[in-house]
């Protein structure tokens, strides 16, 4: 009977070691998951993109600068000012606002490092939602990061989402009620910088950060706002500029001239009853003229295929190729797909051919740029050869982005 | 606004690291290897938040 329990007892203790031992094994493993997917995300977070700085920009400012209530936070972005030789009007064109559409980025990112103003003012934001860049659609098995090539290396880049990071700004409400037009949108749009305007000084992050670009839209007297984005070819709004009612007739002469010239681009009224974007709300509330340009990204499309970099970059996909065979796009796709030369060539003609066509419709307040290639100069040299390099760079003329 | 938002959040990361508690618990307790598998798996998600990574 005594040996029994003694057998018993070593047998129990035998297990719970057992039990232990897997415990041990099973939260080592479980660990090791942990560390492998944080260091990925923090990596994400944490990428430094480099800006080289153009001969012709001549400050770098913060956000907060404009609006305090942006200070210190990660939406505290850079705003870039070239100031032209000759006074004219102020442009501002901001990337980033959607950081899942990298043309837009880098459109902007080819104005902040080659643009010279000979008359007027342009300001550049390369992360409108600096927030949405540290982060991917979740379970959307995005990439988190990609890389141009250009003449000296590559320069690698955030992929980005559609709405500001959850680490940022959370809990979303169950309905995101916008401001000031008490129009119900989407939870997760409170996150989304292209719903959230004019903003509000005392509301969640991204609703405070549009405030902040009121600010400065206000404080610097801007004349045209243009907020660069892309879009899936399922989507009607696409291969367009949408414009505020008071930047229809500049619209139409740019859409006119560059598809008479370069590429088919189309011109679209902003929805008045539809609100929180950039195209309605920066013009019903300030004196600028908003408009909005929308390139093709077939990586947007639900029905791409794997969704990688070579995706991103090249803009082939066969089932979004199929999806267009039956008729279910609103922009055509072949086997050349939409590379990102195509989508950000497109941008940076469309922003230099508004400067032009404002300067004829508004002599009295011009805008010339010159040092930014034109879409058959991106295509032709690739938008990485206009992309210079850190190390080269004057020192004091690299930032950090 | 600002400062009740920032309450809400400090809630909402109090609630976060009191589920992490309660899985752990549930993980030192728990007797079958597939319930621990399960509360691992069920606890990255939610470090990963405490921790201010995803």
């Amino acid at each position: 009977m005594r040996d029994e329990r003694v057998e018993t007892a070593e047998a129990g203790r035998s297990t719970d070691l057992g039990v232990v031992l897997r415990k041990l094994l099973l939260s080592g493993l479980g660990l090791l998951l942990l560390i492998a997917s944080g260091v990925s995300f923090y990596r994400h977070r944490h990428l430094e993109e480099t800006v080289v700085l153009s001969p012709g920009l001549t400050e770098v400012k913060k956000l907060s600068d404009y609006f305090d209530g942006v200070r210190g936070t990660v939406n505290d972005c850079n705003v870039y000012i070239l100031e032209g030789a000759a006074p004219g009007a102020t442009m501002f064109v901001m990337g980033g606002t959607h950081p899942e559409e990298p043309a837009g980025r880098l459109a902007a990112w080819l104005f902040a490092e080659n643009a010279v103003m000979e008359q007027g003012r342009l300001i550049v934001v390369l992360s409108g939602n600096r927030s949405a860049t540290t982060v991917t659609r979740l379970g959307g098995a995005y990439p988190t990061d990609f890389a141009i090539p250009t003449d000296y290396g590559e320069r690698r880049f955030r992929l980005g989402d559609r709405w500001g990071n959850p680490l940022d700004q959370w809990p979303d409400p169950e309905v995101y009620i916008h401001y000031p037009s008490r129009q119900n949108l989407a939870y997760a749009d409170i996150r989304n910088l292209n719903r959230t305007w004019p903003g509000r000084p005392d509301g969640k992050l991204t609703e405070r950060t549009t405030y902040a670009f009121m600010q400065l839209i206000r404080q610097e007297g801007v004349d045209i706002f243009i907020d660069l984005h892309e879009a899936e070819l399922q989507y009607p709004v696409i291969s367009t500029i949408v414009a505020h009612d008071s930047g229809e007739e500049l619209a139409t002469f740019v859409s006119m001239m560059l598809s008479d010239e370069q590429f088919n681009i189309g011109m679209e009224y902003s929805p008045k009853n539809l609100h929180g974007l950039s195209h309605r709300e920066v013009g019903d509330y300030s004196d600028a003229v908003s408009l909005l340009f929308e390139a093709p990204e077939p990586f947007l499309d639900a029905t791409r295929g794997r969704t990688t970099t070579e995706q991103l970059l090249t803009g082939v996909d066969e089932f979004v190729m199929k999806a267009g065979e039956h008729g279910l796009l609103f922009e055509r796709i072949d086997e050349s797909g939409w590379p990102i030369d195509v989508r950000v060539g497109r941008h940076t003609s469309t922003v230099l051919q508004t400067m032009e066509s404002w300067t004829e419709l508004n002599p009295d307040r011009p805008l010339a740029c010159r040092g930014v290639p034109r879409y058959a100069e991106v295509i032709e040299k690739g938008l990485g050869h206009w992309l210079h390099d850190p190390v080269q760079a004057t020192p004091g003329r690299v930032v950090t982005e | 606004m600002v400062n009740l938002q920032s309450i809400v959040t400090l809630v909402y990361y109090a609630l976060v690291a009191f589920v992490v508690v309660i899985l752990v618990w549930n993980l030192v307790k728990a007797r079958k290897w597939e319930q621990e598998v399960l509360y691992i798996i069920v606890l990255i998600p939610f470090l990963l938040r405490l921790f201010r990574l995803k």
